[in-house]
Protein backbone atom coordinates (compact mmCIF):
# COMPACT_ATOMS: atom_id res chain seq x y z
CA UNK A 1 0.00 0.00 0.00
CA UNK A 2 1.79 3.16 -1.18
CA UNK A 3 -0.25 5.47 1.03
CA UNK A 4 0.08 5.33 4.81
CA UNK A 5 -3.12 7.36 5.24
CA UNK A 6 -6.11 7.43 2.91
CA UNK A 7 -9.25 9.48 3.42
CA UNK A 8 -12.31 8.72 1.32
CA UNK A 9 -15.62 10.59 1.04
CA UNK A 10 -15.28 11.98 4.55
CA UNK A 11 -18.10 14.01 6.06
CA UNK A 12 -17.84 15.51 9.53
CA UNK A 13 -19.95 18.05 11.36
CA UNK A 14 -20.24 19.44 14.88
CA UNK A 15 -23.97 19.08 15.49
CA UNK A 16 -25.71 20.90 12.64
CA UNK A 17 -22.55 22.75 11.56
CA UNK A 18 -20.72 20.97 8.72
CA UNK A 19 -16.92 21.08 9.04
CA UNK A 20 -15.65 18.69 6.34
CA UNK A 21 -17.57 17.46 3.32
CA UNK A 22 -16.68 14.84 0.73
CA UNK A 23 -12.97 14.86 1.53
CA UNK A 24 -10.58 12.60 -0.40
CA UNK A 25 -6.90 12.78 0.54
CA UNK A 26 -3.84 10.54 0.22
CA UNK A 27 -0.72 10.74 2.36
CA UNK A 28 2.05 8.77 0.69
CA UNK A 29 4.57 6.85 2.79
CA UNK A 30 7.81 8.66 3.48
CA UNK A 31 6.49 12.02 2.33
CA UNK A 32 5.83 15.34 4.05
CA UNK A 33 2.32 16.45 3.11
CA UNK A 34 1.11 19.92 4.05
CA UNK A 35 -2.55 20.71 4.68
CA UNK A 36 -3.09 24.45 4.33
CA UNK A 37 -6.04 26.77 4.54
CA UNK A 38 -7.50 29.68 6.44
CA UNK A 39 -8.59 29.61 10.06
CA UNK A 40 -11.67 27.46 10.60
CA UNK A 41 -11.21 25.56 7.35
CA UNK A 42 -11.11 22.21 9.20
CA UNK A 43 -7.36 21.48 9.12
CA UNK A 44 -6.95 20.51 12.78
CA UNK A 45 -10.17 18.46 12.60
CA UNK A 46 -8.53 16.29 9.93
CA UNK A 47 -5.64 15.50 12.31
CA UNK A 48 -8.07 14.63 15.10
CA UNK A 49 -10.03 12.36 12.76
CA UNK A 50 -6.85 10.57 11.65
CA UNK A 51 -5.86 10.14 15.32
CA UNK A 52 -9.30 8.70 16.12
CA UNK A 53 -10.17 11.44 18.62
CA UNK A 54 -13.19 12.36 16.51
CA UNK A 55 -15.47 10.06 14.52
CA UNK A 56 -16.87 11.14 11.15
CA UNK A 57 -20.55 10.96 10.24
CA UNK A 58 -19.62 9.05 7.08
CA UNK A 59 -16.61 8.06 5.00
CA UNK A 60 -13.42 6.20 5.90
CA UNK A 61 -10.00 7.08 7.27
CA UNK A 62 -7.52 4.29 6.64
CA UNK A 63 -4.18 4.34 8.46
CA UNK A 64 -1.71 1.59 7.61
CA UNK A 65 -4.62 -0.54 6.37
CA UNK A 66 -6.81 -0.08 9.47
CA UNK A 67 -10.03 1.89 9.21
CA UNK A 68 -9.59 4.25 12.15
CA UNK A 69 -13.25 5.16 12.56
CA UNK A 70 -14.31 1.54 13.09
CA UNK A 71 -11.59 0.43 15.52
CA UNK A 72 -12.45 -0.40 19.13
CA UNK A 73 -10.52 1.49 21.77
CA UNK A 74 -7.92 -1.28 22.35
CA UNK A 75 -6.97 -1.43 18.66
CA UNK A 76 -7.14 2.33 18.36
CA UNK A 77 -4.62 2.71 21.20
CA UNK A 78 -2.41 0.08 19.54
CA UNK A 79 -2.51 2.10 16.30
CA UNK A 80 -1.74 5.34 18.12
CA UNK A 81 1.53 3.86 19.35
CA UNK A 82 2.72 4.25 15.77
CA UNK A 83 1.67 7.92 15.69
CA UNK A 84 3.17 11.08 17.09
CA UNK A 85 1.34 14.36 17.29
CA UNK A 86 2.58 17.86 17.93
CA UNK A 87 -0.25 19.95 19.38
CA UNK A 88 -0.72 23.59 18.46
CA UNK A 89 0.22 24.85 21.93
CA UNK A 90 2.56 22.00 22.82
CA UNK A 91 0.26 20.42 25.44
CA UNK A 92 3.22 19.67 27.69
CA UNK A 93 2.49 18.16 31.10
CA UNK A 94 2.93 21.16 33.34
CA UNK A 95 3.76 19.13 36.46
CA UNK A 96 6.71 17.40 34.76
CA UNK A 97 10.10 18.78 33.74
CA UNK A 98 11.11 19.09 30.10
CA UNK A 99 13.12 15.87 30.50
CA UNK A 100 10.22 13.96 32.03
CA UNK A 101 7.84 15.19 29.33
CA UNK A 102 10.02 13.69 26.60
CA UNK A 103 10.62 10.56 28.68
CA UNK A 104 6.86 10.10 29.27
CA UNK A 105 6.02 7.96 26.18
CA UNK A 106 9.20 5.92 26.69
CA UNK A 107 8.31 5.19 30.31
CA UNK A 108 4.68 4.38 29.44
CA UNK A 109 5.33 2.08 26.50
CA UNK A 110 8.75 0.51 27.04
CA UNK A 111 10.71 -1.22 29.78
CA UNK A 112 13.99 0.41 28.82
CA UNK A 113 16.57 0.85 31.58
CA UNK A 114 16.86 4.32 33.07
CA UNK A 115 20.29 5.10 31.59
CA UNK A 116 19.04 4.27 28.08
CA UNK A 117 15.94 6.43 28.56
CA UNK A 118 18.23 9.25 29.69
CA UNK A 119 20.41 8.90 26.58
CA UNK A 120 17.40 8.79 24.23
CA UNK A 121 15.74 11.82 25.84
CA UNK A 122 18.94 13.86 25.75
CA UNK A 123 19.42 12.99 22.06
CA UNK A 124 15.87 14.10 21.24
CA UNK A 125 16.34 17.30 23.22
CA UNK A 126 19.70 17.91 21.51
CA UNK A 127 17.89 17.68 18.15
CA UNK A 128 15.52 20.51 19.15
CA UNK A 129 18.30 22.54 20.81
CA UNK A 130 16.98 22.24 24.35
CA UNK A 131 19.25 19.67 26.01
CA UNK A 132 20.36 22.25 28.56
CA UNK A 133 16.75 23.07 29.43
CA UNK A 134 16.06 19.46 30.44
CA UNK A 135 15.49 20.21 34.11
CA UNK A 136 13.22 23.24 33.59
CA UNK A 137 9.46 23.12 34.03
CA UNK A 138 7.19 24.09 31.08
CA UNK A 139 6.27 27.31 32.93
CA UNK A 140 9.94 28.35 32.84
CA UNK A 141 10.34 28.19 29.05
CA UNK A 142 8.81 30.25 26.24
CA UNK A 143 5.88 29.13 24.08
CA UNK A 144 8.20 28.48 21.12
CA UNK A 145 10.52 26.38 23.27
CA UNK A 146 7.53 24.45 24.64
CA UNK A 147 6.55 23.52 21.10
CA UNK A 148 10.08 22.32 20.39
CA UNK A 149 9.94 20.14 23.52
CA UNK A 150 6.57 18.83 22.34
CA UNK A 151 8.19 18.01 19.00
CA UNK A 152 10.89 16.01 20.79
CA UNK A 153 8.16 14.21 22.76
CA UNK A 154 6.10 13.51 19.61
CA UNK A 155 9.04 11.69 18.00
CA UNK A 156 10.30 9.99 21.18
CA UNK A 157 9.09 6.57 20.01
CA UNK A 158 10.18 7.10 16.37
CA UNK A 159 6.59 6.92 15.04
CA UNK A 160 5.60 5.91 11.50
CA UNK A 161 3.20 8.83 11.22
CA UNK A 162 3.93 12.27 12.66
CA UNK A 163 1.22 14.93 12.68
CA UNK A 164 2.13 18.57 13.23
CA UNK A 165 -0.57 21.08 14.14
CA UNK A 166 0.70 24.58 13.34
CA UNK A 167 4.34 23.86 14.24
CA UNK A 168 5.53 27.30 13.10
CA UNK A 169 2.99 29.50 14.87
CA UNK A 170 4.63 31.93 17.27
CA UNK A 171 8.20 30.87 16.50
CA UNK A 172 10.96 33.42 15.89
CA UNK A 173 12.50 33.30 12.37
CA UNK A 174 15.55 31.31 13.49
CA UNK A 175 13.49 28.69 15.34
CA UNK A 176 11.04 28.56 12.44
CA UNK A 177 13.73 27.69 9.90
CA UNK A 178 15.39 25.21 12.26
CA UNK A 179 12.03 23.56 13.06
CA UNK A 180 11.11 23.27 9.38
CA UNK A 181 14.43 21.61 8.58
CA UNK A 182 14.07 19.38 11.62
CA UNK A 183 10.64 18.17 10.47
CA UNK A 184 12.07 17.30 7.07
CA UNK A 185 15.21 15.64 8.49
CA UNK A 186 13.26 13.67 11.11
CA UNK A 187 10.86 12.45 8.45
CA UNK A 188 13.70 11.28 6.21
CA UNK A 189 15.84 9.83 8.99
CA UNK A 190 12.98 7.87 10.60
CA UNK A 191 11.45 6.89 7.26
CA UNK A 192 8.13 8.14 8.57
CA UNK A 193 5.26 10.06 7.00
CA UNK A 194 4.49 13.59 8.12
CA UNK A 195 1.27 15.57 7.94
CA UNK A 196 1.86 19.25 8.41
CA UNK A 197 -1.04 21.55 9.17
CA UNK A 198 0.09 25.14 8.77
CA UNK A 199 -0.68 28.65 7.59
CA UNK A 200 2.93 29.40 6.84
CA UNK A 201 3.34 29.22 3.05
CA UNK A 202 7.09 29.87 2.91
CA UNK A 203 8.21 27.24 5.42
CA UNK A 204 5.60 24.66 4.41
CA UNK A 205 6.40 24.93 0.69
CA UNK A 206 10.11 24.63 1.50
CA UNK A 207 9.77 21.18 3.11
CA UNK A 208 6.54 19.64 1.79
CA UNK A 209 6.41 17.09 -1.03
CA UNK A 210 2.71 17.65 -1.64
CA UNK A 211 0.20 20.27 -0.52
CA UNK A 212 -3.57 20.27 -0.04
CA UNK A 213 -5.45 23.56 0.14
CA UNK A 214 -8.63 23.45 2.17
CA UNK A 215 -11.45 25.97 2.25
CA UNK A 216 -14.75 25.63 4.11
CA UNK A 217 -14.19 21.92 4.66
CA UNK A 218 -13.39 20.94 1.06
CA UNK A 219 -10.21 20.56 -0.98
CA UNK A 220 -9.93 23.52 -3.35
CA UNK A 221 -6.45 22.85 -4.73
CA UNK A 222 -3.66 20.31 -4.48
CA UNK A 223 -0.26 19.64 -5.98
CA UNK A 224 3.45 19.92 -5.39
CA UNK A 225 4.71 23.25 -4.03
CA UNK A 226 6.15 24.12 -7.46
CA UNK A 227 2.81 23.43 -9.17
CA UNK A 228 0.93 25.53 -6.66
CA UNK A 229 3.38 28.43 -6.86
CA UNK A 230 2.71 28.54 -10.60
CA UNK A 231 -1.04 28.01 -10.22
CA UNK A 232 -3.48 30.53 -11.64
CA UNK A 233 -6.26 29.29 -9.35
CA UNK A 234 -7.67 32.40 -7.64
CA UNK A 235 -7.86 30.71 -4.22
CA UNK A 236 -4.24 29.50 -4.37
CA UNK A 237 -3.03 32.86 -5.65
CA UNK A 238 -4.81 34.72 -2.87
CA UNK A 239 -3.43 32.42 -0.16
CA UNK A 240 0.12 32.05 -1.48
CA UNK A 241 0.53 35.75 -2.13
CA UNK A 242 -1.42 36.84 0.99
CA UNK A 243 -3.84 39.03 -0.99
CA UNK A 244 -6.80 40.70 0.75
CA UNK A 245 -9.09 40.40 -2.28
CA UNK A 246 -10.07 37.03 -3.62
CA UNK A 247 -12.44 34.12 -3.14
CA UNK A 248 -11.63 33.77 0.56
CA UNK A 249 -13.79 36.29 2.45
CA UNK A 250 -12.00 38.17 5.25
CA UNK A 251 -15.27 39.08 6.99
CA UNK A 252 -17.50 36.57 8.72
CA UNK A 253 -20.63 36.20 6.57
CA UNK A 254 -23.65 38.32 7.56
CA UNK A 255 -24.98 41.86 7.23
CA UNK A 256 -22.84 44.57 5.67
CA UNK A 257 -21.38 47.37 7.81
CA UNK A 258 -23.70 49.88 6.10
CA UNK A 259 -26.71 47.78 7.07
CA UNK A 260 -25.57 47.55 10.69
CA UNK A 261 -25.00 51.31 10.80
CA UNK A 262 -28.51 51.88 9.44
CA UNK A 263 -27.29 53.42 6.18
CA UNK A 264 -28.93 50.71 4.08
CA UNK A 265 -32.11 48.75 4.53
CA UNK A 266 -31.41 45.11 5.48
CA UNK A 267 -32.48 42.78 2.69
CA UNK B 1 -48.24 28.24 29.88
CA UNK B 2 -49.08 25.05 31.79
CA UNK B 3 -47.92 22.96 28.84
CA UNK B 4 -44.56 24.77 28.89
CA UNK B 5 -44.24 24.22 32.62
CA UNK B 6 -45.01 20.49 32.31
CA UNK B 7 -42.64 20.19 29.38
CA UNK B 8 -39.84 21.93 31.31
CA UNK B 9 -40.33 19.54 34.24
CA UNK B 10 -40.20 16.60 31.82
CA UNK B 11 -37.07 17.96 30.16
CA UNK B 12 -35.40 18.58 33.52
CA UNK B 13 -36.23 15.09 34.76
CA UNK B 14 -34.97 13.49 31.58
CA UNK B 15 -31.72 15.48 31.72
CA UNK B 16 -31.21 14.63 35.39
CA UNK B 17 -31.74 10.91 34.76
CA UNK B 18 -29.44 11.05 31.76
CA UNK B 19 -26.73 12.82 33.84
CA UNK B 20 -27.06 10.27 36.64
CA UNK B 21 -26.82 7.43 34.12
CA UNK B 22 -23.75 8.99 32.50
CA UNK B 23 -22.07 9.54 35.89
CA UNK B 24 -22.77 5.91 36.86
CA UNK B 25 -21.25 4.64 33.62
CA UNK B 26 -18.23 6.87 34.22
CA UNK B 27 -17.90 5.51 37.76
CA UNK B 28 -17.69 1.95 36.44
CA UNK B 29 -15.31 3.08 33.70
CA UNK B 30 -12.97 4.44 36.41
CA UNK B 31 -13.22 1.15 38.30
CA UNK B 32 -12.44 -0.78 35.11
CA UNK B 33 -9.45 1.48 34.44
CA UNK B 34 -8.03 0.75 37.90
CA UNK B 35 -6.41 -2.60 37.15
CA UNK B 36 -3.20 -0.93 36.01
CA UNK B 37 -2.69 0.43 39.54
CA UNK B 38 -1.94 -3.04 40.87
CA UNK B 39 1.03 -3.18 38.50
CA UNK B 40 2.03 0.44 39.13
CA UNK B 41 1.10 1.26 42.75
CA UNK B 42 3.51 4.20 42.65
CA UNK B 43 0.90 6.17 40.66
CA UNK B 44 -1.46 5.94 43.64
CA UNK B 45 1.11 6.46 46.40
CA UNK B 46 2.33 9.66 44.70
CA UNK B 47 -1.23 10.96 44.66
CA UNK B 48 -1.87 9.91 48.28
CA UNK B 49 1.15 11.98 49.20
CA UNK B 50 -0.11 14.91 47.15
CA UNK B 51 -3.77 14.78 48.22
CA UNK B 52 -3.33 13.51 51.79
CA UNK B 53 -0.31 15.56 52.72
CA UNK B 54 -1.74 18.83 51.44
CA UNK B 55 -5.00 18.28 53.34
CA UNK B 56 -3.25 17.23 56.54
CA UNK B 57 -2.74 20.66 58.10
CA UNK B 58 -6.31 21.88 57.62
CA UNK B 59 -7.69 18.53 58.84
CA UNK B 60 -5.42 18.46 61.90
CA UNK B 61 -6.09 22.05 62.94
CA UNK B 62 -9.84 21.66 62.37
CA UNK B 63 -9.91 18.41 64.37
CA UNK B 64 -8.17 20.08 67.28
CA UNK B 65 -10.55 23.06 67.32
CA UNK B 66 -13.65 20.88 66.93
CA UNK B 67 -12.33 18.93 69.95
CA UNK B 68 -11.91 22.19 71.91
CA UNK B 69 -15.48 23.20 71.16
CA UNK B 70 -16.85 19.73 71.95
CA UNK B 71 -14.97 19.82 75.27
CA UNK B 72 -16.50 23.19 76.17
CA UNK B 73 -20.05 22.58 74.94
CA UNK B 74 -20.07 19.03 76.30
CA UNK B 75 -18.93 20.22 79.70
CA UNK B 76 -21.56 23.02 79.87
CA UNK B 77 -24.35 20.56 79.02
CA UNK B 78 -23.21 17.57 81.11
CA UNK B 79 -22.42 19.78 84.08
CA UNK B 80 -26.12 20.73 84.33
CA UNK B 81 -26.90 17.08 85.03
CA UNK B 82 -23.81 16.39 87.13
CA UNK B 83 -22.49 14.05 84.45
CA UNK B 84 -19.29 15.84 83.43
CA UNK B 85 -17.43 12.56 84.06
CA UNK B 86 -18.95 11.34 80.76
CA UNK B 87 -17.25 14.14 78.80
CA UNK B 88 -14.62 11.77 77.34
CA UNK B 89 -17.34 9.43 76.09
CA UNK B 90 -19.35 12.27 74.55
CA UNK B 91 -16.32 13.70 72.76
CA UNK B 92 -15.17 10.31 71.46
CA UNK B 93 -18.59 9.15 70.27
CA UNK B 94 -19.37 12.49 68.59
CA UNK B 95 -16.08 12.36 66.74
CA UNK B 96 -15.86 8.71 65.73
CA UNK B 97 -19.52 8.33 64.72
CA UNK B 98 -20.25 11.68 63.09
CA UNK B 99 -17.95 14.65 63.18
CA UNK B 100 -14.75 12.85 62.21
CA UNK B 101 -16.02 11.32 58.96
CA UNK B 102 -18.43 14.16 58.03
CA UNK B 103 -16.30 17.22 58.75
CA UNK B 104 -13.23 15.55 57.22
CA UNK B 105 -15.23 14.80 54.06
CA UNK B 106 -16.51 18.40 53.87
CA UNK B 107 -13.02 19.82 54.39
CA UNK B 108 -11.59 17.30 51.94
CA UNK B 109 -14.14 18.38 49.31
CA UNK B 110 -13.12 22.01 49.81
CA UNK B 111 -9.37 21.43 49.91
CA UNK B 112 -8.41 18.34 47.88
CA UNK B 113 -11.64 17.98 45.85
CA UNK B 114 -11.45 21.44 44.32
CA UNK B 115 -7.76 20.97 43.65
CA UNK B 116 -8.42 17.66 41.85
CA UNK B 117 -11.21 19.15 39.73
CA UNK B 118 -9.17 22.20 38.78
CA UNK B 119 -6.07 20.12 38.02
CA UNK B 120 -7.86 17.66 35.74
CA UNK B 121 -10.00 20.42 34.18
CA UNK B 122 -6.92 22.51 33.38
CA UNK B 123 -5.13 19.47 31.99
CA UNK B 124 -8.11 19.05 29.68
CA UNK B 125 -8.17 22.75 28.75
CA UNK B 126 -4.42 22.64 28.00
CA UNK B 127 -4.95 19.60 25.71
CA UNK B 128 -2.77 17.50 28.04
CA UNK B 129 -5.42 14.76 28.19
CA UNK B 130 -5.75 14.81 24.38
CA UNK B 131 -1.96 14.61 24.08
CA UNK B 132 -1.99 11.62 26.40
CA UNK B 133 -4.65 9.90 24.29
CA UNK B 134 -2.60 10.50 21.17
CA UNK B 135 0.39 8.93 22.93
CA UNK B 136 -1.80 5.82 23.39
CA UNK B 137 -2.03 6.46 27.13
CA UNK B 138 -5.58 6.33 28.52
CA UNK B 139 -6.13 9.39 30.76
CA UNK B 140 -8.70 7.44 32.76
CA UNK B 141 -5.97 4.97 33.76
CA UNK B 142 -3.07 7.39 34.06
CA UNK B 143 -4.73 10.49 35.53
CA UNK B 144 -8.23 9.79 36.86
CA UNK B 145 -7.99 6.32 38.45
CA UNK B 146 -4.83 7.01 40.55
CA UNK B 147 -6.34 10.23 41.92
CA UNK B 148 -9.65 8.53 42.63
CA UNK B 149 -8.10 5.68 44.63
CA UNK B 150 -5.73 8.05 46.40
CA UNK B 151 -8.75 10.01 47.64
CA UNK B 152 -10.57 6.84 48.71
CA UNK B 153 -7.51 5.69 50.70
CA UNK B 154 -6.63 9.11 52.12
CA UNK B 155 -10.12 9.90 53.43
CA UNK B 156 -10.34 7.34 56.31
CA UNK B 157 -6.74 8.11 57.29
CA UNK B 158 -7.50 11.81 57.47
CA UNK B 159 -10.75 11.13 59.36
CA UNK B 160 -8.79 9.05 61.90
CA UNK B 161 -6.31 11.90 62.37
CA UNK B 162 -9.21 14.35 62.71
CA UNK B 163 -10.89 12.22 65.38
CA UNK B 164 -7.65 11.56 67.28
CA UNK B 165 -6.79 15.25 67.41
CA UNK B 166 -10.41 16.05 68.31
CA UNK B 167 -10.18 13.73 71.32
CA UNK B 168 -6.90 15.42 72.25
CA UNK B 169 -8.63 18.83 71.93
CA UNK B 170 -11.49 17.67 74.17
CA UNK B 171 -8.94 16.40 76.70
CA UNK B 172 -6.99 19.68 76.71
CA UNK B 173 -10.11 21.79 77.31
CA UNK B 174 -12.07 19.36 79.51
CA UNK B 175 -9.30 17.93 81.68
CA UNK B 176 -6.41 20.39 81.52
CA UNK B 177 -8.33 23.68 81.45
CA UNK B 178 -11.69 22.95 83.13
CA UNK B 179 -10.52 20.23 85.49
CA UNK B 180 -12.70 17.23 84.69
CA UNK B 181 -11.25 14.11 86.33
CA UNK B 182 -8.63 12.61 83.99
CA UNK B 183 -9.28 9.00 85.02
CA UNK B 184 -13.02 9.35 84.44
CA UNK B 185 -12.45 11.08 81.09
CA UNK B 186 -10.39 8.19 79.68
CA UNK B 187 -12.08 5.24 81.47
CA UNK B 188 -15.60 6.27 80.44
CA UNK B 189 -14.37 6.66 76.89
CA UNK B 190 -12.70 3.24 76.98
CA UNK B 191 -15.77 1.56 78.44
CA UNK B 192 -18.35 3.26 76.24
CA UNK B 193 -16.77 3.26 72.80
CA UNK B 194 -17.25 0.03 70.89
CA UNK B 195 -14.64 -0.84 68.32
CA UNK B 196 -17.15 -2.27 65.83
CA UNK B 197 -20.30 -0.30 66.49
CA UNK B 198 -18.63 3.09 66.78
CA UNK B 199 -15.14 3.09 65.30
CA UNK B 200 -15.60 0.58 62.45
CA UNK B 201 -18.87 2.21 61.39
CA UNK B 202 -17.15 5.62 61.45
CA UNK B 203 -14.33 4.26 59.28
CA UNK B 204 -16.88 2.71 56.91
CA UNK B 205 -18.64 6.07 56.64
CA UNK B 206 -15.41 7.81 55.76
CA UNK B 207 -14.62 5.20 53.09
CA UNK B 208 -18.05 5.76 51.52
CA UNK B 209 -17.48 9.53 51.68
CA UNK B 210 -14.06 8.97 50.11
CA UNK B 211 -15.67 7.23 47.14
CA UNK B 212 -18.36 9.90 46.79
CA UNK B 213 -16.26 13.06 47.21
CA UNK B 214 -13.30 11.91 45.14
CA UNK B 215 -15.46 10.56 42.33
CA UNK B 216 -17.42 13.83 42.16
CA UNK B 217 -14.14 15.77 42.05
CA UNK B 218 -12.45 13.73 39.30
CA UNK B 219 -15.68 13.40 37.29
CA UNK B 220 -16.32 17.14 37.35
CA UNK B 221 -12.73 17.83 36.29
CA UNK B 222 -12.82 15.24 33.49
CA UNK B 223 -16.16 16.50 32.17
CA UNK B 224 -15.40 20.22 32.62
CA UNK B 225 -15.78 22.53 29.64
CA UNK B 226 -12.17 23.20 28.59
CA UNK B 227 -12.35 26.94 29.23
CA UNK B 228 -11.53 29.10 32.29
CA UNK B 229 -15.26 29.55 33.02
CA UNK B 230 -15.88 25.83 32.52
CA UNK B 231 -13.17 24.84 35.01
CA UNK B 232 -14.41 27.45 37.46
CA UNK B 233 -18.00 26.15 37.23
CA UNK B 234 -16.81 22.55 37.60
CA UNK B 235 -14.84 23.45 40.74
CA UNK B 236 -17.90 25.08 42.27
CA UNK B 237 -20.05 22.09 41.36
CA UNK B 238 -17.56 19.78 43.08
CA UNK B 239 -17.97 21.58 46.42
CA UNK B 240 -21.75 21.83 46.17
CA UNK B 241 -22.47 18.28 44.96
CA UNK B 242 -19.84 16.61 47.16
CA UNK B 243 -20.95 18.47 50.32
CA UNK B 244 -24.64 17.80 49.80
CA UNK B 245 -23.86 14.22 48.84
CA UNK B 246 -21.86 13.69 52.04
CA UNK B 247 -24.69 15.05 54.21
CA UNK B 248 -27.32 12.93 52.44
CA UNK B 249 -25.17 9.80 52.60
CA UNK B 250 -24.45 10.48 56.27
CA UNK B 251 -28.15 10.50 57.06
CA UNK B 252 -28.66 7.27 55.14
CA UNK B 253 -25.67 5.51 56.70
CA UNK B 254 -26.54 6.67 60.20
CA UNK B 255 -30.06 5.32 59.80
CA UNK B 256 -28.67 1.98 58.64
CA UNK B 257 -25.84 1.69 61.17
CA UNK B 258 -27.15 2.97 64.47
CA UNK B 259 -30.76 1.80 64.70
Amino acid sequence: MPNLVEIRDLHFSYGERPILSGLRMDFARGKVVAVMGGSGSGKTTILRLIGGQLRPQSGTIRVNGDIVNTLDSRRLYALRRKMGMLFQHGALFTDLTVFENVAFPLREHTNLPEDLIRSLVLMKLQAVGLRNAAQLKPAEISGGMARRVALARAVALDPELIMYDEPFAGLDPISMGVTANLIRRLNDALGSTSILVSHDVHESFAIADYVYFLSQGAIVAQGTPAELMASADPYVKQFVHAEADGPVPFHYPGHSLAEDLGLEVQS
Amino acid sequence: MIAEWVSSIGRGTRESLSNIGYATRSFFAVLRASGVLLRRPRLVTDQIHFIGNYSLVIIAVSGLFVGFVLGLQGYYTLNKYGSEQALGLLVALSLTRELGPVVTALLFAGRAGTSLTAEIGLMKAGEQLSAMEMMAVDPLRRVVAPRFWAGVIAMPLLAAIFSALGVLGGYIVGVQLIGVDEGAFWSQMQAGVDIWQDIANGVLKSIVFGFAVTFVAVFQGYEAQPTPEGVSRATTRTVVIASLGVLALDFLLTALMFH
